[in-house]
């Protein structure tokens, strides 16, 4: 059994608690306009490396003083993790062998089926929540959000901590209505711990321009502090969640 | 005595001089959090605006304000000096106006004069006639001796930045002995020990005598420095205010008879605690009181000033003094050594805002309270003048009574030196190992004479048997130019106010260095997992390669590289060890470059990594920039590989990064970077600086340096104002890695 890797990055601090390696896996069925690894999304692609679940254990196990000084551990993110769910869960194994604490960073836009396979090994879940309404949720990633809600309610009623993290674009996910119809729906949900606000940037847009993409999102610029502020606490009031901002 | 002593618990100490025995029968150790510290008192306020303006004024003034080209300077050179009789609770300068340098000539006639001419000043003459009619000094002595072979090889850049015309400090002289013992008890210890130095004439006897009668000398000019600030420090300290000062006019002493490149301060904060809790206890002082005494100490440390060449501050760059102080650690008895004094040395990088001295050096160990690591964490995310180091790792070595000097380096205090020697630069002998020992720059002969290599493809095999007989060669050169200099350095220049506060025998260590360790394990790795092509010029050196394929790099976990790091420093420690050094010395090795890397690898070809000439080599042992493909906590896996059992006199790695790559919230990035130390010092690894900063700051203080005039930040093993740095330094900062999250 093979994993597509992308890359690997030991010293993560945003990707779950504690220091984390971070695996990124290469593919994703989505195209979302705003993101800012596109080298991810061709599963196929020459550029990622193959590892035997074994060979990347080898990597993560020298994390280990860090993971037990930090309470840290493995977080597979990408591209979508989970179109390599057997790989996930062979590592997972071994990550339970070892005492290394396990996450997910997945779009939720996955089979039920993958999710379910992997869960049981999971300590924690950060979900994406890219819109909440469901025609802007295809404008702006190309496909329909009832899947990954419904992945959502799912991985609740498995009671595993959930991490959420929103993008927030101007004009495309700072709608008033729409962030709090999503702060509202996340409230509704038990086992989510908090809500992550990441600020649109455009830094990896030179990647679209190497890879012959077009990027739509030139217009747009990142949110003032002043709006971020008043998201979060719109968010925050609503969900009863704890927010974060980057 | 007693008197002086009442309150402090018995001990050896008290027949003997055994600073150690006296802190640890009587420290407090401290598991409390910060909440007892208090701000700057008003004087020390009041004082340190005023020190402000000057350090302005200098600022403008080309970075030096003002020389004093007339009197060299010794210790009882210059009258008393002051800043503000009212302000001032710790007195002491080297000089009689604050800032205002002095020439050492005895380091060297040739770089006083230079150093006064760089700034616009002109050495009395007569001055000059007596040095040169009448007393050598240190780097006339080196170079009457310096060989053909040795001038080379520094002309070249393969061995450079020698104490040949500078002081070779890496000295501390334990200026505790003074508050606690009083100069005549340590007067009257010095002539006891050369009573008994009395029935062997041998020139090893002979030397220490001589250098015994110049340490009672010393002894008596020290007590007259404090007697001209009307002090009496012939007996020990009476109170907590006394043992500060007393411990200082020490340190005065010190860099007033040397301008050494280190001149660190030791272990001092544990020890003046002992005296601070003592009128704590007995309601003499509030805790106001306390602090101001710490403060107005560091504020003198903050002034020490030595005229340097342009030539000196290409290599140690910013005006380093490295007063190290060394907080922390723990005993070998299981406590450890925090005191509340631990905290206030600390505190005055809030009091008086962040700098680079004193080198504030936590010495980390599992037993270290939690509290006193955030508040460590704290400060190097907010200030980035904090270096960490592996006291668990260095007791076993040391014990627990050791101070650090310099970035990396430790010693047992009072009872050990050590014998500088910078650094080689071990990617430039690599390409002599390619190039049959020929300079790749200059097209000279230098090295070991070996044919040019021949063969379109480098083989690992043959490069490694070329490189071992070159490092040989470079070997034996260094310790010989090592010990030529140490015995000059001794002869002409030798410290006997330090010395004077060290026991009568000590261990020495010669301190020697390696420049490009990373560069030289990547080329080898590129060589024997890649191709590599080698690339001849019209002279028939091989000044460029052709890489084809990849190759792992120093910097990502990756043993394939990582041990090809760890056989060089392990091969080049033993070839060093097999030449007898100077006054029976222990070899020791550092991977340490200060600011040099950045001139070293101006004088360094095209390797076989793919690096080009000229570029900086990386700092210390860090990876070349660029090189980390995995993150922190691979390179910091890497670098933990390296043995500090055969680089005993350090191993300096800095870790750079953003605050929101640390975490989301203050206690989320104190906790991780926490874990970072934690996990990297338990595999044994040595010495981490923190750097905790924006890319975007750094750029704009590049720009506009005046609005950041206080900016510190940490580089290969000591602390230095980003502005004082050239415009090559700023850029290899910034261009070397920052760990963040896209």
């Amino acid at each position: 059994m093979i994993g597509r890797i992308h890359s690997i990055d030991t010293f993560s601090t945003l990707d779950g608690p504690g220091i984390r390696t971070v695996v990124f896996m290469q593919g994703c069925h989505l195209r979302c306009k705003y993101c800012h690894n596109p080298d991810t999304w061709e599963l196929k692609s020459l550029s990622a490396q193959e590892y035997s679940p074994e060979e990347l254990m080898e990597v993560i196990r020298r994390s280990k003083p860090y993971f037990i000084a930090s309470r840290g551990g493995v977080t597979f993110s990408g591209g979508e993790p989970l179109l390599h769910d057997d790989f996930i869960k062979a590592v997972f194994l071994l990550c339970r062998e070892e005492n290394i604490s396990t996450a997910i960073d997945t779009s939720l836009y996955v089979k039920p089926t993958a999710l379910l396979k992997v869960l049981p090994l999971t300590d924690l879940v950060l979900a994406d929540i890219k819109h909440i309404n469901e025609e802007k949720s295809r404008c702006l990633t190309g496909m329909s959000n009832r899947l990954n809600l419904s992945n959502l309610k799912l991985i609740n009623s498995h009671h595993i901590p959930i991490w959420i993290r929103y993008v927030i674009i101007p004009t495309w996910t700072d709608a008033i209505k729409d962030v709090e119809e999503m702060a509202a729906f996340v409230g509704g949900l038990e086992h989510i711990e908090r809500i992550d606000l990441l600020p649109y940037h455009s830094l990896g847009k030179h990647k679209w321009d190497l890879l012959g993409l077009n990027y739509e999102l030139n217009e747009i610029t990142a949110p003032s502090p002043e709006a971020l502020e008043q998201l979060k606490n719109i968010i925050s009031a609503i969900s009863g969640k704890p927010v974060y901002l980057k | 005595m007693q008197a002086a002593w009442s309150g402090f618990k018995a001990g050896r100490w008290m027949h003997e001089i055994d600073v150690r025995d006296f802190i640890q029968k009587n420290y407090s150790p401290y598991d409390g959090d910060s909440g007892f510290l208090t701000g700057p008192g008003e004087k020390t306020s009041l004082l340190w605006r005023k020190c402000q303006d000057l350090l302005q004024k200098e600022r403008e003034s080309q970075g030096v304000l003002l020389v004093d080209a007339d009197t060299p300077i010794s210790t009882t050179s210059h009258p008393p000096g002051y800043i503000d009789r009212e302000l001032e609770k710790i007195v002491g300068l080297q000089t009689d106006k604050a800032l205002k340098r002095a020439i050492n000539v005895y380091g060297g006639l040739k770089m006083a004069l230079n150093a006064c001419r760089a700034y616009g000043y002109e050495p009395d003459e007569k001055l000059l006639e007596f040095f040169e009619k009448h007393r050598r000094t240190h780097n006339d002595g080196v170079f009457a001796v310096y060989t053909p072979e040795m001038r080379l090889a520094r002309k070249v850049g393969i061995i450079t930045g020698l104490p040949d015309s500078y002081g070779r400090g890496r000295i501390i002289g334990d200026c505790r002995r003074v508050s606690l013992y009083g100069v005549d008890f340590l007067m009257k210890a010095k002539e006891n020990d050369r009573d008994w130095l009395n029935r062997r004439m041998t020139p090893e006897f002979i030397q220490l005598r001589e250098d015994m009668a110049g340490q009672i000398k010393s002894l008596q000019d020290l007590k007259q420095i404090a007697k001209s600030y009307d002090y009496d420090i012939s007996r020990p300290a009476y109170t907590a205010a006394e043992a500060v000062q007393h411990l200082y006019f020490a340190y005065l002493a010190a860099v007033k008879e040397q301008n050494g490149a280190a001149m660190s301060l030791g272990r001092v904060s544990t020890f003046l605690d002992i005296y601070l809790e003592r009128e704590l206890r007995l309601g003499r002082i509030t805790e106001n009181e306390a602090q101001e005494l710490i403060d107005q100490l560091v504020i003198k440390l903050r002034l020490v000033r030595h005229l340097r060449t342009p030539e000196y501050s290409e290599i140690f760059a910013g005006d380093p003094n490295w007063v190290t102080e060394s907080l922390g650690g723990s005993g070998t008895d299981g406590r450890h050594l925090v005191s509340k004094t631990s905290y206030r040395f600390l505190q005055t990088l809030k009091n008086l805002g962040a700098a680079p001295e004193p080198n504030m050096t936590i010495l980390w160990s599992r037993n270290l309270p939690r509290k006193f690591l955030e508040f460590c964490a704290e400060l190097s995310i907010s200030t980035c003048a904090l270096q960490y180091e592996n006291d668990d790792l260095m007791r076993d070595y040391y014990g627990d009574d050791y101070g650090i000097a310099c970035c990396v380096s430790a010693m047992r205090l009072g009872k050990e030196t050590q014998l500088f020697g910078a650094r080689c630069n071990l990617a430039k002998l690599l390409l002599y190992a390619i190039n049959g020992g020929r300079d790749e720059i200059s097209g000279q002969q230098v090295g070991v004479e070996m044919s040019v290599y021949e063969g379109d493809r480098l083989e690992f095999g043959e490069v490694m048997r070329r490189f071992k007989i070159q490092m040989e060669w470079l070997a034996e050169l260094y310790v010989n130019t090592m010990n030529l200099i140490h015995y000059m350095h001794d002869k002409y220049a030798y410290e006997y106010v330090q010395m004077a506060l060290h026991n009568t025998f000590v261990k020495h260590f010669m301190a020697f260095g390696i420049a490009g360790l990373s560069v030289v394990a990547d080329s080898l790795s590129a060589i024997r997992y890649a191709k590599v092509r080698p690339i001849k010029d019209e002279r028939g050196l091989i000044s460029d390669f052709a890489i084809e394929g990849e190759f792992p790099k120093f910097g990502n976990d990756d043993d394939r590289v990582d041990l090809l790091a760890v056989e060089i420093i392990h091969t080049f420690i033993h070839q060093l060890k097999r030449h007898p050094a100077y006054r029976n010395a222990q070899h020791t090795l550092s991977i340490l470059t200060i600011t040099s890397n950045v001139m070293y690898g101006k004088h360094t070809g095209t390797t076989p990594d793919g690096r080009q000439k000229g570029e900086p080599l990386a700092p210390g042992a860090n990876p070349l920039h660029g090189r980390e493909e995995k993150g922190a906590i691979a390179a910091c896996n890497s670098v933990a590989k390296l043995p500090y059992e055969d680089a005993r006199d350090g191993i300096s790695f800095t870790f750079s990064t953003v605050p929101e790559a640390l975490g989301k919230s203050k206690e989320e990035r104190v906790n991780n970077l926490l874990a970072l130390l934690e996990g990297y010092f338990v595999q044994d690894a040595h010495h981490m600086n923190v750097n905790v900063l924006n890319v975007e700051t750094l750029k704009e203080a590049m720009e506009h340096p005046e609005k950041y005039p206080d900016l510190t930040i940490r580089v290969s093993g000591y602390a230095v104002h980003f502005t004082k740095l050239n415009r090559e330094q700023q850029e290899e900062i910034i261009m070397r890695t920052f760990y963040r999250r896209m």
